[in-house]
């Protein structure tokens, strides 16, 4: 993995992206405005199944006429997302935040997929309810929690504090990040 | 006037550094900046309150477009959204106070930070003082009226949140 991710962030489009002055910043912010949309309007669908909001709007009106711009709102974080990553590959794969906010997206994906191919599919059954059963309402809770994880997650990636030229780290912190450290000379 | 408009401009900015001195020696700032995590995780909080700010104004935005949840009316949603809106505002306050504090004299030299500072009053303004209450009126329906409200919203808080994202690159 790391021959390849090297390769890719010596290609010449990555290299001219990371550098350059204004496209990094452009698809940056492209990314964190896009925060607004997509886990905005994740976050009043969350709301809404967890019963604490919107209540006298039935469900499906959040399923169906929401979640088409929260999808939209995904395709623009996923592709300014992947352009990040392709900046600086080596990096990013060993930043402990990235892993982290690699991690809760997978678990973020099994929930939606766990919710709209079983719980989602009874939603006639307690479409109009102000306060959903409780599956939903797990669905929501798990949701917000982890869209807001990988906010804070994605946020800190930012930041060195664990990257693996920075050392002495602890030893979990090296295992976490894929650190490969030389021995020490030995005295 | 554009002259003169600068030349004001630069009279003000000029008067105004005594006090973002004193600003960014207050105890707040001081204790975000010497903090290795504070500014990070406060960026954070900010970050979420975006989420929050930003779902809370596009549900009822898109639906003065005349788009997103049509099946219900402006109204139900404004005052639904109401809550959420404020909590997001609220959020954001109390933790971009924080992180101006910790760089004023960095924010006092930055075009971004004052195009922020320009069109933020200006967009909760409008958002408190006039979209608020007629998306809240119950016979309000998509219009051209109802598009211009919410497209002058999306402008207005795109510019505060982009000009806020580029405080950090310049």
């Amino acid at each position: 993995v790391d021959r390849l991710l090297t390769w890719l962030g010596q290609t010449s489009w990555s290299v001219r992206l990371l550098e350059s002055l204004y496209v990094w910043p452009l698809i940056e912010s492209t990314h964190v405005l896009g925060l607004g949309l997509f886990v905005g309007t994740a976050i009043m669908m969350d709301l809404r199944l967890l019963g604490v909001t919107f209540r006298g709007v039935p469900v499906t009106a959040f399923t169906g006429r929401l979640l088409p711009w929260t999808r939209g709102a995904f395709v623009v974080m996923a592709s300014t997302g992947l352009l990040l990553f392709y900046s600086n590959p080596v990096r990013y794969y060993h930043n402990i935040f990235f892993r982290v906010k690699m991690l809760v997206l997978v678990l973020a994906a099994v929930n939606i997929w766990w919710f709209h191919s079983r719980t989602h599919r009874g939603v006639s059954a307690w479409d109009a309810d102000a306060r959903p059963p409780r599956a939903a309402r797990v669905a929501g809770a798990v949701s917000i929690v982890a869209w807001a994880s990988i906010v804070v997650a994605g946020r800190l990636i930012a930041y060195n504090w664990f990257d693996c030229d920075i050392q002495p780290q602890p030893a979990w912190v090296n295992w976490a990040s894929g650190c490969v450290i030389p021995a020490e000379p030995s005295e | 006037l554009i002259a003169r408009l600068a030349a004001w401009w630069t009279g003000v900015h000029a008067s105004l550094l005594p006090t973002f001195e004193r600003l960014e020696a207050t105890p707040v700032g001081a204790s975000v900046r010497e903090s290795l995590w504070a500014f990070p995780v406060i960026e954070a909080a900010h970050l979420l309150g975006l989420c929050l700010l930003g779902g809370s104004l596009l549900l009822v935005d898109l639906r003065l477009l005349g788009a997103g949840l049509r099946g219900q009316s402006i109204a139900e949603l404004a005052t639904r959204a109401r809550p959420w809106l404020l909590g997001g505002m609220a959020i954001m306050f109390a933790t971009g106070v924080p992180l101006f504090l910790s760089e004023a004299i960095k924010c006092y030299y930055n075009t971004s930070f004052w195009v922020k500072m320009a069109t933020l009053p200006v967009a909760i303004g409008f958002t408190l003082g006039l979209k608020d209450p007629i998306s809240r009126r119950p016979d309000l329906e998509t219009s051209s009226a109802s598009r211009v409200l919410g497209a002058s919203s999306i402008a207005l808080w795109f510019v505060v949140a982009a000009a806020g994202r580029w405080i950090g690159f310049s």
